[in-house]
């Protein structure tokens, strides 16, 4: 028997997924689903929006106005929903390798705009649905089908390039700390402006596999292990803080939203024309 | 009552013609020689309450406007050559996912960066196969300035009526050139707005046609939850891996352009019932024909004219029709050959076909094409 917020905010007729066992996506999906009851928002008004990739699939499961894009294109195409009705709260789903590779580019300047979209990533740290490629947040010197020597990259700290970019809530956390996906979803929605949140996920079947990284136990506990959160950071030594990372609310800074900027040039050329 | 005659840009009627059509968003990036149809769109959007986007990259404005589109609003981008190369990703997915949107492409002179503020006409074939796998297409190619304001009006009732991509293919002569119009009286226009569901969200099915293959479509945000992917999908929208939909698909998303093929063909000519020698052209070149068929008349030389408003599809029928009654067809173009190659498989042996080509990013004179055809008969 489904949960109540199963039967209420996803396709049942569509589940299972199809994500393989111990993948953390269902986890962060069902969290995001968490979020978004608790914001209380009507169903009917939210859209949620994906690119192309193992993550990208879940919006196919969530009962809502849902739209699969191509690679990289979700915030483009998310931006044009919200442009051109921007009552509807828009929130996109992305892979690491979706959301800043091919979609870099789109990435940074909804950023940069602060147009009002949450942006959800899932970082496995690989490219899953291709079968293991190495991405651009593949930690360096591990390995992929594409890095058969380890990989040389260096690689993205997604939270820093979206605070420095302009997004103005930005947050972490990982499946294993389901509820904090969804206090840090939950906020970034009720923020006006654009927001990320970095939900660390695991891959045991590629990214696992080829690192030795254990079952998708051991990498939940790697995840319970290496995440720091922010206010206990501050208390903590650099010595200390080495090979572990941050989750938890990393931005918090909320500016004018790009519609309702938009918005308000519509209303003065109105005024000035009567 | 008949606006005054106003001195316009071909680019400038383009805007117009949109907005006249309903357009409310429109999202682009800057390239020339199409700018004066993103400047234009980003001054005259917020004052009817619609807006605009100076998107990060080409591929990005081509997201947005399916974005915008999927939400009730009439939509269009508008760039040139290298920029139509990167919309075709996005152009494949409205084809698919059928959101209906205008894309204008000002054609300059290729391939890359080629001559930016030269014509060509070099993108033909990329209108009609740019984006990959079997997709319908609609094409419209404009010759005046006054016709680029009806072609946008009427790319823009293509798109809502068939939930397609619709392509308005200019040029740079008629994107810059400017010339005297009067715009029609708003209540002369005739303006389609797309099929919305007449059926509860429960009952809704979101990609079941109807008999005219094109299926009714919901506004996000207005209660129909639905999915929507560029995956093979079937009539729930959720993707199918089976053979069967996706033929099914593919078959219909081609056949809802055949079979409206009457409805959508469009082309003009003249002194046709005499002419033993047939000039098809199409864009700017189209008035140099005009003017090389007066020529050729007056030195007693049977002449007419055959001009495409649509490229594609093609006005099939009536060119078969034509080439059964002329001897000979010559096709200016600037490129080296591309409707030609349609022409040729539409007439066989019927009539002889010769080009005439010129990729000097100039335009094809009238006493070129009259020296080509004293040369040939
Ligand atoms: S390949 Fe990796 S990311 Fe994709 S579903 Fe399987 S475990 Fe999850």
């Amino acid at each position: 028997m489904p949960s109540v917020l199963v039967e209420n905010y996803f396709r049942t007729e569509k589940l299972p997924q199809i994500w393989c066992p111990g993948c953390g996506h269902g986890i962060i999906t069902r969290s995001i689903a968490s979020a978004i009851e608790k914001s209380g928002i009507d169903k009917n008004k939210i859209c949620i929006v994906s690119g192309i990739g193992c993550s990208s699939r879940a919006p196919g499961y969530l009962d809502f106005n849902t739209l699969h894009t191509t690679h990289g294109r979700a915030l483009a195409f998310a931006t044009g929903i919200k442009m051109a009705k921007p009552e509807i709260k828009v929130i996109v789903i992305m892979g690491d390798g979706d959301a800043t590779a091919i979609g870099g580019n789109h990435l940074i300047h909804a950023c940069r705009r602060n147009i009002g979209i949450t942006a959800i990533v899932y970082n496995n740290s690989i490219y899953g649905m291709t079968g293991g490629q190495y991405s651009p947040t593949t930690p360096k010197y591990d390995k992929g089908t594409t890095a058969p020597y380890g990989n040389i990259d260096k690689a993205f700290d997604i939270c820093k390039l979206a605070a420095s970019a302009g997004a103005t809530y930005v947050g972490r956390a990982t499946a294993y700390h389901a509820s904090l996906v969804t206090s840090l979803v939950q906020n970034a929605i009720s923020n006006e402006g654009f927001s990320l949140i970095e939900a660390i996920s695991m891959c045991p079947t590629y990214y696992g596999r080829k690192n030795k990284k254990g079952s998708a136990v051991s990498m939940m506990e790697w995840q319970k292990n290496s995440a720091i959160n922010i206010s206990a950071a501050a208390k903590m030594s650099p010595e200390a803080l080495e090979g572990k990372f941050l989750i938890g609310e990393l931005k918090n800074s909320p500016e004018p939203e790009y519609t309702n900027e938009y918005q308000k040039i519509i209303d003065r050329l109105k005024k000035e024309s009567q | 009552m008949k606006s005054k005659a106003r001195l316009m840009q071909g680019n400038e009627a383009c805007v117009e013609g949109a907005i006249a059509a309903g357009m409310r968003f429109y999202a682009g990036y800057p390239i020339t020689p199409s700018t004066e149809i993103a400047e234009l769109s980003a001054e005259r959007l917020p004052l009817v309450g619609g807006r605009f986007m100076q998107m990060e990259d080409e591929i990005g404005g081509m997201a947005a406007i399916i974005g915008a589109s999927l939400t009730g609003a009439k939509s269009m981008t508008a760039t040139s050559g290298p920029g139509f190369s990167l919309k075709q990703e996005n152009i494949g997915y409205a084809s698919i996912a059928e959101v209906p949107c205008v894309i204008v492409n000002v054609q300059r002179g290729g391939p890359s960066t080629g001559m930016p503020t030269s014509p060509a006409q070099g993108e033909i074939m990329q209108a009609r196969w740019g984006t990959h796998g079997d997709h319908p297409v609609i094409a419209l190619t404009p010759s005046s300035v006054r016709e680029t304001f009806d072609l946008t009006i009427k790319a823009f009732n293509f798109a809502e009526k068939y939930r397609t991509p619709v392509i308005l293919l200019m040029d740079e002569v008629i994107g810059h050139m400017r010339e005297k119009v009067q715009l029609p009286d708003p209540s002369e226009i005739e303006i389609i707005d797309r099929k919305r569901p007449d059926c509860s969200s429960e009952e809704y099915l979101p990609y079941e046609a109807d008999n005219d293959l094109v299926p009714p479509m919901a506004d996000f945000g207005t209660g129909y939850r639905y999915h929507v992917t560029g995956l093979v999908h079937d009539e729930t929208g959720f993707p199918s891996n089976s053979t069967a939909v996706a033929d099914k698909l593919i078959r219909r998303l081609s056949n809802k352009i055949e079979i409206h093929r009457d409805e959508i063909e469009s082309w003009e000519e003249e002194n046709t019932e005499d002419a033993e020698v047939l000039i098809l052209s199409y864009g700017c070149v189209a008035r140099s024909s005009k003017s090389a068929m007066n020529i050729l008349r007056e030195r007693g030389i049977k002449a007419g004219t055959f001009r495409p408003i649509t490229i594609w599809p093609f006005p099939e029928k009536r060119l078969r029709e034509l080439a059964a009654k002329v001897k000979t067809i010559v096709v200016p173009e600037m490129n080296l050959g591309q409707l030609v190659l349609e022409v040729e498989r539409i007439c066989g042996c019927n009539a002889k076909i010769e080009k005439l080509n010129k990729v000097s990013c100039e335009i094809i004179y009238p006493e070129e094409i009259v020296s080509k055809i004293e040369e040939v008969l």
